[in-house]
């Protein structure tokens, strides 16, 4: 088997199971920078099966390709401390507001920049908006077949690879020439944990963004300078190219109009607690009521 | 005018239940618009399928017949939507958000350069006043769906860019019959002219669908877990108590997420929607995107610690308590007065 390239495409997501009430801005948008963030979970079964296939083909090179804000540089080191060859992040100010649209625009002009893959894996879905778009989007971009909710890799031939799908109702295997990209499911293996060696290697690993902050320490700096494989590359939008209109908000044809917060039509509810008269007494009304019985 | 169009799954001969829900969701759109509905259908021997789509009040419908197109494999489907909407111009499309339409209709969206709004729940039709370009927008799509956390409604609206499109959910709308006699004008696509060898690069191999035999949607009752029920082994009384009722076990998406229950039984938005007789919710908050699933039950249960959880506000019985206290004597107590 020939060595592949393999680019994952990961996300960082703000932990949708632990959001407070300022978590969105009155326009509808999401406030970030009030939100604990996390690996969007399908995107870590997606490095998963990638490290596996270097696993079986050592040689293959796995990178790892982020979008967002400078603290999504957390996305590229949790890459690096698992297997990832190498990582880049996409970071401007400039693509802030991207629907799936932009977004993917973003991405593949991004994937070109990197060169020749035979490979894309991402996600199925992003916690953060559940929308499983992304993947399919890109893959038209890249006029590239597209195999979606992956679960296992079953075989890699020269320029074929062969996968199982997990449907609503079963499974499929199919076949697809190489290139293509590949939208990974949760039930595909977890992702392995980190590896003692590989984080003691990459954890000063920065973007130039975070090595210019305020408080940056001077030993980073000149770790940087001896040992350029630390220092992770930022793109802008200049440096893959972007039109500025397909990108950020400008790019974005859903808007949002409106956000109501949901005011519930409060019912008359009967309130019990958990003694055994309670319950019974609300068994025989059901059963009286025919609900039950 | 232009029209309101529906991409319709079918297989074995047989129109897929969400298609007939968005066809029923489409006309009402259209009658609003005052526009045509048109729909198109992909598949193999599909001889008689008018008959199925015409009494949802279908005025055009697009018919590809050829092996190849089933089982559905994307670039073939994609390369005659992305046809038929080119030629079409319709002003909204609308998907199913099943494995099929959320392959499908991304990719569709990418080739069309337009919106697509996942998961809604309400689709209407309204008007939207763009205060930069000083512009007045009317008889737009507004595709509404919980959004992010879960405490808010998003109204997605996409003026600029068309087709809009959106995916529904199955169950989510519901299918009603416009007019049993309907004349629909079936218009039949040449896939040889449209779709290329290229197209069918990709290959099924093998495929195993079957039914789960998990019926949520036709459950007359349904006793559902959240997180709060606090592992796989307590949903047993969950799973006893449904049986005795003759119900269905369903689970929020913090159950599933936490791998108490499985996939299929997921109630809400990203799962399935259902409208039971009763629906007992134990350790269930209620987040938005759950009630989204649940809340036309004719009766809810909600059995929880916490006073504050949204989902109290909906149901008709809250029992203030532990789970794992409750569940065993609802059995018992359903056991002795049950005849």
């Amino acid at each position: 088997m020939r060595a592949l390239k393999i680019v994952v495409l990961a996300k960082q997501v703000p932990d949708t199971r632990h959001v407070g009430p300022d978590a969105m801005r009155p326009d509808g948008t999401v406030n970030r920078p009030k939100l604990q963030t996390v690996f969007n979970p399908d995107d870590l079964h997606a490095l998963e099966l990638a490290l596996h296939i270097k696993d079986q083909i050592p040689e293959t090179k796995v990178t790892v390709l982020t979008m967002g804000p400078k603290r999504a540089a957390d996305i590229i080191r949790e890459g690096y401390y698992r297997g990832a060859d190498y990582g880049v992040m996409i970071s401007d100010k400039r693509f802030g507001g991207a629907d799936t649209l932009a977004t993917s625009y973003t991405l593949v002009k991004a994937i070109q920049k990197l060169g020749d893959f035979d490979l894309i894996l991402g996600g199925r879905q992003a916690i953060d908006g559940d929308t499983a778009q992304v993947g399919p989007q890109c893959a038209d971009k890249l006029k590239i077949p597209q195999i979606t909710y992956v679960d296992q890799i079953v075989e890699i031939k020269d320029d074929e690879i062969i996968a199982r799908r997990r449907l609503e109702k079963g499974v499929e295997t199919v076949s697809s020439p190489m290139p293509c990209l590949m939208t990974v499911h949760g039930s595909a293996p977890a992702c392995r944990s980190r590896h003692a060696k590989r984080v003691m290697k990459y954890k000063y690993a920065r973007t130039s963004t975070e090595l210019n902050s305020k408080g940056t320490e001077d030993f980073l700096i000149d770790l940087h300078k001896k040992r350029s494989y630390l220092t992770i590359p930022e793109w802008s939008v200049e440096d893959i190219g972007a039109e500025m209109e397909k990108i950020g908000l400008s790019g974005s044809p859903t808007k949002v109009k409106s956000v109501e917060s949901i005011v519930l039509t409060a019912k008359e509810s009967k309130q019990l607690s958990e003694d055994d008269a309670d319950i019974e007494m609300m068994i025989q009304e059901l059963i009286e009521k025919h609900t039950i019985g | 005018m232009k029209n309101v169009f529906v991409y319709c799954e079918v297989e074995n001969q047989k129109v897929a239940e969400i298609s007939q829900e968005l066809l029923s969701a489409g006309k009402k759109l259209a009658t609003k618009l005052e526009c045509k509905l048109e729909a198109m259908v992909f598949g193999k021997e599909l001889n008689n399928i008018d008959k199925q789509i015409a009494p949802y009040g279908v005025d055009i419908l697009y018919i590809a017949d050829d092996d190849r197109l089933e089982p559905y494999r994307t670039l073939p489907h994609a390369a005659l939507a992305e046809h038929l909407l080119k030629k079409e111009d319709p002003q909204i499309v609308l998907f199913g958000a099943t494995s099929v339409g959320r392959d499908l209709a991304p990719r569709i969206a990418s080739v069309l350069n337009c919106g697509l709004t996942a998961d809604c729940t309400i689709l209407d039709i309204g008007d939207h006043f763009d205060k930069k370009e000083k512009k007045e927008y009317t008889g737009l799509l507004y595709a509404m769906r919980p959004a992010f956390g879960g405490s808010i409604m998003a109204n997605i609206i996409n003026w600029d860019m068309h087709p809009q499109m959106a995916t529904v959910r199955e169950g989510v709308m519901k299918k009603e019959i416009f007019d049993a006699n309907y004349k629909t004008e079936v218009r039949k696509v040449e896939v040889n002219d449209i779709v290329k060898e290229e197209d069918f690069v990709v290959k099924i191999i093998e495929r195993h669908i079957e039914d789960s035999g998990v019926n949520l949607k036709e459950a007359p009752i349904i006793v559902a877990g959240g997180y709060g029920i606090g592992s796989r082994e307590n949903f047993q009384h969950l799973v006893d108590l449904a049986e005795l009722l003759g119900g269905e076990v369903g689970g929020s998406r913090a159950a599933v997420d936490a791998g108490f229950i499985d996939h299929d039984r997921q109630i809400g938005q990203t799962g399935t929607t259902v409208r039971p007789k009763l629906y007992i919710a134990a350790g269930i908050s209620g987040a938005i995107q759950h009630r989204a699933g649940m809340q036309e039950a004719s009766m809810i249960i909600s059995i929880n610690n916490d006073p504050e959880a949204p989902i109290n506000k909906i149901a008709d019985y809250v029992i203030h308590g532990d789970c794992g206290e409750v569940l065993p004597k609802m059995i018992k107590y359903y056991k002795k007065n049950a005849k």
